[in-house]
């Protein structure tokens, strides 16, 4: 029932514009994959590339190990949710959700059949014969569902469904889809630039920057082992500052910066005398750090308690602002706005990566 | 006459003054509430409003119309005659047309029931080739059309419309007739010896009235099928709708306002169109709007010729009424 979905070399070009370029990659057979992204990467392009609206330029699309060359999206085993939902309104919720059982020809009776299990599956029983617009926005979302998982796809393809709800329904419709890819087990592919909608709910992660895949990966790995700069920078909050590697060991680089000498770790193998860039996460700082750590000194600019957490920014001697993110409850008396503070870090959670020529 | 007079101007007023204490009968009992449509609009906008449309309803509508209603009934009189006792209401015009006497009811008069039946048939199916041309078009021009190519195809569309329908009909006739280009090049080619006989045909009087009303159609459908979402389509090939079915089902059922409203254009249009029909109509052929007029100005017999134009304007009328009813749909939903 699941499919496997393959890239291989996949290339969009609209005229003179790479929309996508040389996707590379196999998405598991019944895996929730994300494509994260900002607006304009490539992750819809890419989507619309599965599904069959667009064609590749060049390279290869095989979904279940065949390839879809040449084959429209009404003959492909996958089935698309967008983004505004694109349900019918001159139909009833049953009718939209019977549409695509009712093309294949499937008799009447079945038909009804499947539509009620439907119903039942996404708790929309007493909806049937509702019009689209007398539903809530989470039961649309829900009738959207129903309607791309009753021609019984092998692939599901969602291109972000959940960006119109509010953040409630958002958290909640979450779960919900995890739980319903969980039941019906076939390959879900998402695409969304909520990097908290990716990590919650998906096996793993590409992340796309202007049309290329800079890194695939669980959640886990592209949040605490990006592999580029833009990966560590757009998924969750980082620090970056930069400098040059003077001095390569143990898996450790020293990096020379203005405001400092900061040591963090290489993952990449960057040598001596190399532009980089050193990225703590807010959370790996540490308030008035004592000599074990390393760290710099900074102007307290603004101090944002939420509760759980307390968040400091700092002016670093060369105007960069840097911010910190620690536990209130430790018993740290809270900083003031234009104190002189000393923030460092840990070198293991420092992390060195190599700087890209056009910053 | 005073009788006439009476009604022509009567019945409006009636209506307006019903209308106005129905309006003043909703403010006092609290239907209506919120500021009046003086205080809307300002004294003087206010006025010129009421002025202005009353003026155009009442005399560019109404009274025309009514002022026809009431000649269709009464008999065709010499001047000195008119106001005498001969000049009482009769229903001796809709006699003529049925049976083609003022007084026997012996004989049908079939001459004009089967222009009028003609008439109502070639517009029906003129007006089902109109929309068969120009639903393709619009649906190209609102859904897959860029910007720059939609201007040019809209400009192609509006240009010939410069040229008078007069001296479009008579390029018709000289394309299509027995010397004309087209029957020249079909006999050059050898694909016939004989000149064909389009006009004879009715080939040119069907041409000439699709192509006269084309934008009526045009315009309605593509304000319709543009404001459909892009994804609707998309989304019913993703389910696995082969083309007609994503027309059939999707398109059409959500452009059914402008469906309608074309198609009752292009039918009126055409029951009543003059012009076409005398000028490429072959020689069996008898349409029905030249017999109203040769009422008028052959016959020299107005309430004749009123009574026949106000049965075509009301069998129009019903019967486009009758077309929305099959079709689920509002009078106020076609000019949506």
């Amino acid at each position: 029932m699941a499919a496997a979905v393959e890239l291989e070399g996949v290339n969009v070009t609209f005229g003179d514009f790479v929309a996508v370029k040389d996707a590379d990659l196999t998405i598991e057979p019944g895996e929730f994959f994300s494509f994260l992204g900002p607006s304009g990467c490539g992750k819809t392009t890419l989507l619309r590339t599965i599904s069959g609206f667009i064609e590749p330029t060049r390279g290869r699309v095989r979904i279940g190990g065949e390839d879809m060359k040449g084959i429209g999206p009404n003959k492909r085993p996958t089935a698309l949710i967008f983004q505004n939902l694109a349900l019918f309104p001159m139909m009833t919720v049953a009718e939209n959700i019977g549409y695509g059982l009712r093309v294949r020809g499937v008799p009447r009776h079945e038909r009804d059949e499947k539509v009620k299990t439907l119903l039942i599956q996404v708790a929309l029983t007493e909806h049937g014969h509702k019009r689209v617009s007398e539903l809530s926005g989470g039961q649309k979302q829900r009738v959207a569902i129903a309607r791309a998982l009753a021609v019984e796809p092998s692939v599901l393809l969602l291109d972000e469904p959940l960006s119109a709800l509010d953040l409630k329904l958002r958290q909640h419709m979450r779960t919900e889809l995890r739980a319903i890819q969980k039941r019906v087990g076939i390959t879900f592919i998402y695409i969304t630039h909520d990097q908290g909608e990716a990590l919650t709910m998906s096996d793993r992660i590409a992340v796309m920057n202007a049309g290329v895949i800079e890194q695939v990966g669980d959640g886990r790995a592209v949040y605490a082992e990006p592999r580029t700069p833009f990966v560590a920078s757009f998924v969750g909050e980082n620090n970056a500052i930069r400098g040059r590697v003077t001095e390569v060991a143990d898996g450790l680089a020293t990096l020379d910066t203005p405001v400092g000498v900061l040591r963090g770790r290489n993952p990449v193998g960057l040598s001596a005398g190399q532009e980089a860039l050193l990225f703590v996460r807010p959370e790996s700082m540490q308030l008035r750090a004592n000599g074990s750590t390393i760290g710099f000194q900074g102007e307290t600019l603004d101090v944002a308690y939420e509760g759980s957490v307390t968040h400091v920014t700092l002016r670093l001697r060369t105007g960069q602002k840097v911010t910190a993110s620690f536990s209130a409850s430790a018993g740290i008396p809270l900083p003031i706005s234009g104190e002189n503070l000393r923030i460092g870090f840990r070198p293991e959670d420092g992390l060195l990566l190599a700087r890209p020529e056009r910053h | 006459m005073s009788g006439g007079l009476a009604f022509v101007f009567g019945l409006p007023l009636v209506v307006a003054l019903g209308f106005f204490a129905l309006a003043a009968y909703e403010r006092r009992t609290g239907v209506a509430t919120g500021p009046g449509f003086f205080q809307r609009n300002g004294l003087v906008i206010g006025l010129y409003l009421v002025i202005a449309v009353g003026f155009w309803a009442f005399f560019i509508i109404l009274l025309p119309q009514l002022a026809m209603v009431e000649m269709s009934f009464r008999p065709k009189l010499p001047p000195s005659q008119m106001g005498g006792p001969k000049d009482v209401y009769t229903l001796e015009n809709y006699r003529y047309f049925l049976f083609g006497s003022t007084t026997s009811t012996a004989e049908w008069n079939w001459l004009h029931i089967k222009a009028f039946l003609l008439t109502i048939g070639v517009s029906i199916a003129i007006t089902a080739l109109n929309f068969a041309i120009c639903y393709p078009l619009a649906f190209h021009m609102a859904q897959s059309s860029t910007a720059a190519r939609l201007r040019v195809l809209l400009l192609l569309l509006i240009l010939p419309y410069w040229v008078n329908e007069i001296l479009r009909a008579f390029a018709f006739r000289v394309l299509l007739s027995s010397g004309g280009i087209i029957n020249q090049m079909l006999m050059g080619l050898g694909v016939t010896s004989e000149p064909v006989d389009f006009l004879g045909a009715d080939v040119g009087l069907y041409m000439g009235l699709s192509y006269a009303y084309l934008l009526m159609m045009i315009f309605p459908l593509y304000n319709a099928i543009e404001s459909l979402d892009k994804n609707q389509i998309e989304a019913a090939r993703d389910l696995g709708a082969p083309w007609w079915h994503i027309h059939a089902f999707i398109v059409m059922p959500h452009s059914k306002p402008g469906i309608a409203s074309g198609c009752t254009l292009v039918f009126m249009l055409c029951a009543g169109a003059l012009a076409a029909p005398l000028v490429l109509g072959g020689p069996r052929t008898l349409w029905f709007t030249p017999i109203v007029y040769d009422r008028f100005y052959q016959a020299f017999n107005w309430p004749q010729g009123a009574a026949y134009a106000f049965i075509l304007l009301i069998t129009c009328i019903v019967f486009v009424l009758l077309v929305l009813k099959a079709f689920r749909l509002s009078l106020g939903e076609i000019t949506r």
